[in-house]
């Protein structure tokens, strides 16, 4: 296990290490606690700055990591795609620069390209987080949907975690499978041929396409949302079809464990991709994952705002 | 090279003396509370708790509190790892002990005092050491203190308990 945290980007979880994300998670723990006391706030980022910069539309994420920000006492500003000097044609490099230059200490940024908050850590100084890049990855949540099953699992080693859905089109299924595998689950995706590829077999995923056989030794159910906005027309028939097909509704309660914890990133779908008794029945965690998101965001921009390597032996 | 500044006799004879002036200070430590400072100061909080339990003839409760949210030197060195913070209730009207085992420029107590503010507000804190080395960055000063030590700023006191060490030992390095 590492003393100390030394990254200075949080671009992804395909890169991390076991133990980085056992840090990472343990940290969370700490922020969780400090989110249930009377006095939800720290001084950890004080005077530090940190720029929400959403190309993409997004108001969870950007919400949740505007109050992580703001518990641990920094300045957050929000820089939106539909306000913003894009309109006016201006390039993602040059506003990150100039937002740098404005002494932002972070950049949390979603953008529909996957790669873009890899391209902003190649030239800026600033702690580059990616709250969601294309199709690539979206590491808080797949960190805390982690947080989540080990919280409520109390391991995550040996599970069987089944993610069910768009998983073509999901950063939420890729930074998932990435962090579930290394922490040593065993994950099996399911959903229409088209949108689960068996290509994912080679990652080591267990693929398969009937619900039967994806819900029954399942101890967690992650559900994913059908994303109309990456979605085009040939991808499935309709979506009452997928609803029947591959829906966790009533119909399929025998398949799956009376302890599956059943999770979802939201925004859901109801009667599409869940019913209600799911959604709001005893199984379900989701407003739960709303709530250690909030922790993981706190713990990734601490361990971020610590000083980098470099500087620091300079400094010794 | 390594000095031994106390050894196990001297260690405890200096605990022991440490417990005393902490019991003649609070006359029958009603209210205390003990607060260890993670990671240094968890152990000295409870060879204290059980030396006061004694000496009050009655259970002296002990949380323990990790400062690294409140310390001011973030982005001066790797984000340390952090341990647990467990307060046993509400801290208003009490007397807080807060327990280190070194003190030294006095940042790790200033951001203790801090951190104990987000839980309530205590009657008084009062601050036990086994070293003070000196060497202080902020107007913080001890009521208690094991045993006051001569060093160079390139120096390091490392205090050893048995329940990590195997042995009770103070050391400058």
């Amino acid at each position: 296990m590492p003393h100390s945290w030394t990254r200075q980007h949080l671009l992804d979880l395909q890169s991390l290490s076991a133990d980085e994300l056992v840090v990472l998670l343990d940290t969370a723990r700490h922020f969780k606690q400090v989110g249930e006391r009377s006095i939800k706030k720290v001084p950890a980022l004080r005077g530090k700055t940190i720029v929400n910069l959403f190309v993409e539309p997004s108001t969870r994420t950007r919400i949740s990591f505007e109050l992580a920000g703001l518990r641990l006492s920094a300045d957050i500003i929000n820089f939106s795609a539909e306000s913003s000097s894009f309109k006016k044609g201006e390039s993602l490099k040059d506003t990150a620069l100039n937002l740098e230059a404005l002494n932002a200490d972070f950049i949390v940024i979603r953008h529909g390209a996957s790669g873009a908050p890899h391209f902003l850590s190649r030239f800026l100084k600033a702690h580059v987080v990616n709250a969601g890049d294309g199709a690539h990855e979206h590491p808080t949540q797949g960190l805390l949907d982690a947080f989540t099953i080990r919280e409520k699992k109390g391991r995550i080693e040996g599970l069987n975690v089944t993610i069910l859905g768009d998983i073509l089109y999901s950063r939420v299924a890729r930074s998932n499978i990435w962090a579930l595998q290394k922490l040593g689950a065993n994950v099996t995706l399911c959903g229409p041929p088209s949108l689960v590829p068996k290509i994912f077999e080679e990652i080591g995923c267990r693929v398969v396409w009937n619900m039967e056989e994806a819900l029954r030794d399942a101890d967690v159910i992650n559900l994913l949302r059908i994303q109309h906005e990456r979605q085009r027309a040939t991808m499935f028939p309709s979506i009452g079809e997928y609803a029947g097909l591959f829906g966790l509704n009533q119909s399929r309660r025998h398949l799956v464990k009376p302890d599956a914890l059943i999770m979802h990133p939201g925004p859901i779908n109801r009667g599409v991709e869940i019913d209600n008794t799911f959604a709001d029945g005893a199984q379900s965690v989701i407003l739960q994952q709303v709530t250690n998101g909030l922790a993981i965001r706190m713990a990734v921009l601490f361990l971020l705002g610590g000083g980098r390597r470099e500087e620091i032996a300079a400094a010794v | 090279m390594t000095h031994i500044l106390l050894d196990a006799a001297g260690f405890q004879e200096r605990l022991n003396w440490l417990a005393h002036q902490i019991a003649q200070r609070n006359v029958n430590g009603a209210d205390v509370l003990i607060v260890g400072i993670q990671l240094g100061g968890v152990h000295l909080a409870q060879r204290l708790a059980s030396k006061l339990s004694a000496l009050w003839n009655r259970s002296v409760p002990y949380g323990v509190l990790d400062v690294s949210m409140h310390r001011d030197d973030l982005g001066n060195r790797a984000t340390p790892l952090m341990r647990p913070t467990e307060i046993p209730g509400d801290l208003t009207g009490k007397t807080i002990l807060l327990t280190d085992d070194v003190i030294f420029s006095g940042r790790t107590t200033r951001a203790a005092l801090d951190a104990l503010n987000d839980f309530g507000r205590p009657k008084c804190i009062q601050l036990a050491v086994m070293v003070d080395r000196g060497h202080r960055e902020l107007p913080i000063t001890p009521d208690f203190v094991g045993l006051p030590v001569e060093t160079r700023v390139d120096q390091r006191v490392e205090v050893l308990f048995v329940e990590e060490a195997g042995r009770d030992e103070i050391q400058l390095v």
